[in-house]
């Protein structure tokens, strides 16, 4: 880097300072004050009382919190890869130039448009079983017809994934019918020439072009998964018992109405290491990547 | 054109307001509380009026949900800003601000107005600390209700059941019928004031207090504890299918239509009777299973503040909540009783007139779990008894038991 680059920097550093500062000291302080604030035993008020790792160790034996854990990864794997396949089959679908395309394109979007709490709401009203898609199709006659995962303590986090897949497919579809559309028709046409089945041309040309869209959706899904809350709330309330909790939920319930700030700041801090330690890796890789490139 | 005609109107309000606002500081006290819903914020009216009668000015601050509400009120006042007065349930919610030296002791309104003769020892013991007396206590909530359709009792030929043996008879009697026998909202809090509901009728009074505020590992190993969850468990066999992550009020509107028998809740309850047209008494019935009457409640306390004006409108709002016409007419909104024993009680609803009764001898006050513990440790049995009541066949009785005193042992 040339002297005179670095000297034509310094407006564009000044004006960056103030977001620089903000993020330093309102983000990274505060993380650092609630890692502090997790090793004292506050309460209702951040004191600074310290007693170690108890708090820790108190959470690593605490039953809810290892359901919440394996919640969280069970969903996180299903959600994405559900919705990422799902997403993409649908833009393929809709990429074969069906007629009324912007229809189904609203209408795929549009469960993006609602609120989680919203989906959670009738999501929950679908799968209750005296009242939703059982109920009616007991009704039809079906007298034996059971579909209760929803009170069914070992399904019950499916049902949340559904809802979320339900939420979240729509914009894989969006983002991933852009991605098609910008595949170069000559792409297309010399595979057509080469006489490659349509099917063919997609899994083996299309979709490896298509990496970039794939990390988007994937990085943009991921960031909903780690703080899957709302959904959780309005769709089971992380029941029955604690069958459907997720660590945000623990985080957010011993924060306010258990006034364990202590216990909630150990949990986040938790959470925040586990995200860290898949992150670190992979932007690891990136930076070498990006540098390989540079190279080259 | 439109702007100028709409600016001189706004422009009048605003100077309005202001000489409004500089003449009405009187007694100028913000209430903060969540008591947003309708029948709430009618009872929460009586307040505001009974407050202006007294010559002060009620400032309304809202806040939809308790815990929302109170983390908004923690952050007034450990932000030096707090408001004139805040809401609490009744225990021990703002023990850390008292420890904290951030509420004001209500001491000397407290001798004055000689609460300690009228109000229940449970609930004066609630709100003093260190000899002082820190909040004011406005209303007594039953916690351990049954509430029932007379109707579906009397077509069952069940009888009122006053323990958990008449109980069962009568859900097996309501069962036969075909009815839903007991209506439940699958919700944490409501697993956990069933839980508690059914101890303090199978195990009594001594045992519940040995478990929740001494933490004592004996009673929870005692055969008493050991009957009250298996009585617990015993229930699940009169619920629906449909009960996990129902809202408690869609239980009760089952009560209601008669598609269920019966329901413990708490007497706020009985604002969905109502709402619904019907008379207690008449066609639907409440009662207490069992000898202790499970009392929670609300409290206000006072923030430290350094304007002597605003502390002598505290002491005013003080004097004013427990008052006995204030209490006759607010607990008529609220579906409460009121926390003064030594108040005519005649102009209230059936069901608040037995509350009362109960009230009034002391060997049937129980106090609510939020009384004795704190919200940490209440939080952490309730993640037990859920897990319990959920997936009875995973811990069984006596893993449920061994849980729980373990939990009771370790929560800090």
């Amino acid at each position: 880097m040339s002297a005179s680059r670095s000297l034509r920097n310094v407006p564009a550093a000044f004006a960056m300072a103030p977001a620089a500062l903000v993020v330093l000291v309102v983000y990274v302080g505060c993380v650092l004050w609630s890692v502090w604030i997790s090793m004292t035993n506050s309460r209702i008020l951040p004191n600074t009382n310290f007693i170690g790792l108890k708090q820790y160790q108190s959470l690593f034996s605490n039953n809810r919190w290892d359901i919440s854990v394996v919640n969280l990864a069970l969903f996180g794997v299903v959600f994405l890869v559900t919705a990422i396949a799902l997403g993409f089959l649908l833009a393929i679908l809709i990429d074969q130039r069906v007629r009324c395309e912007s229809l189904f394109r609203s209408i795929f979007l549009y469960a993006y448009s609602m609120s989680f709490i919203v989906t959670g709401l009738v999501w929950h009203w679908l799968l209750n079983p005296t009242l939703g898609v059982q109920q009616l199709v007991r009704n039809q006659g079906f007298e034996n017809f059971k579909f209760d995962w929803i009170v069914d303590q070992d399904r019950v986090i499916y049902t949340v994934v559904a809802a979320a897949v339900w939420h979240g497919s729509g914009l894989v579809m969006a983002i991933a019918l852009a991605g098609l559309r910008g595949i170069d028709e000559d792409i297309w046409k010399a595979a057509r020439i080469d006489g490659i089945p349509t099917w063919r041309t997609y899994v083996s040309i299309v979709l490896p072009m298509l990496k970039a869209t794939f990390a988007t959706c994937f990085v943009l899904l991921s960031i909903g998964v780690v703080r899957l809350y709302d959904l959780v709330v309005a769709l089971t309330g992380g029941g029955p018992g604690n069958a459907s909790e997720v660590p945000a939920k623990f985080v957010m319930d011993h924060l306010f109405e258990r006034q364990n700030i202590g216990m909630a700041t150990a949990a986040s801090t938790v959470m925040l290491v586990t995200v860290l330690a898949v992150i670190a890796p992979w932007l690891y890789i990136q930076r070498r990547r990006s540098g390989n490139g540079a190279n080259a | 054109m439109k702007l100028r005609n709409l600016i001189r109107p706004i422009a009048a309000a605003a100077m309005l307001t202001v000489a409004l606002a500089s003449h009405a500081q009187q007694n100028r006290a913000e209430v903060m509380h969540w008591w947003t819903s309708g029948g709430e914020s009618a009872a929460l009216k009586v307040f505001a009026e009974q407050y202006a009668k007294a010559g002060g000015t009620w400032v309304d601050t809202a806040i939809a949900g308790g815990p929302a509400a109170r983390a908004a009120m923690i952050s007034r006042v450990t932000g030096g800003k707090p408001p004139t007065a805040m809401q609490f349930n009744t225990g021990k919610q703002f023990d850390e601000l008292v420890e904290g030296g951030l509420v004001t002791d209500m001491d000397d309104v407290a001798k004055a107005g000689n609460w300690k003769a009228v109000v229940p020892g449970v609930f004066m013991d609630a709100v003093t600390r260190n000899g002082k007396v820190y909040a004011v206590p406005v209303n007594i909530h039953g916690q351990n209700w049954l509430f029932f359709n007379t109707a579906v009792m009397q077509k069952a030929g069940a009888k009122v059941p006053t323990n958990f043996e008449e109980l069962f008879d009568a859900l097996e009697k309501i069962k036969a019928t075909g009815v839903v026998p007991l209506a439940f909202g699958g919700a944490k809090n409501w697993e956990n004031l069933l839980f508690n509901t059914t101890l303090v009728a199978t195990g009594g009074r001594e045992l519940y207090t040995n478990v929740y505020a001494k933490r004592d590992e004996n009673a929870v190993k005692s055969p008493a504890f050991k009957k009250a969850a298996e009585n617990y468990i015993a229930l699940r066999k009169y619920i629906d299918a449909g009960s996990p992550g129902r809202p408690w009020n869609d239980a009760t509107s089952m009560v209601i239509s008669g598609k269920a028998g019966m329901q413990f809740m708490g007497d706020w309850a009985k604002g969905e009777f109502i709402a619904a047209g019907l008379t207690p008494g008449k066609e639907y019935g409440c009662a207490v299973v069992g000898q202790g009457y499970m009392m929670g409640g609300d409290v206000f306390a006072f923030a430290k503040v350094k304007d002597p004006a605003e502390q002598a409108a505290q002491k005013l709002l003080a004097k004013v909540l427990i008052d006995p016409e204030t209490q006759i007419k607010f607990n008529a909104k609220k579906g409460s009783i009121p926390v003064r024993t030594d108040v005519d009680g005649s102009s209230l609803d059936a069901c608040a007139q037995q509350g009362m009764k109960m009230v009034k001898d002391a060997n049937r006050q129980v106090p609510d779990v939020n009384l004795v513990a704190p919200p940490a440790l209440v939080g952490a049995m309730t993640d037990v008894i859920s897990e319990f009541w959920n997936k009875p066949e995973g811990l069984k009785v006596d893993g449920f038991i061994a849980k729980f005193a373990q939990t009771l042992k370790s929560t800090i």
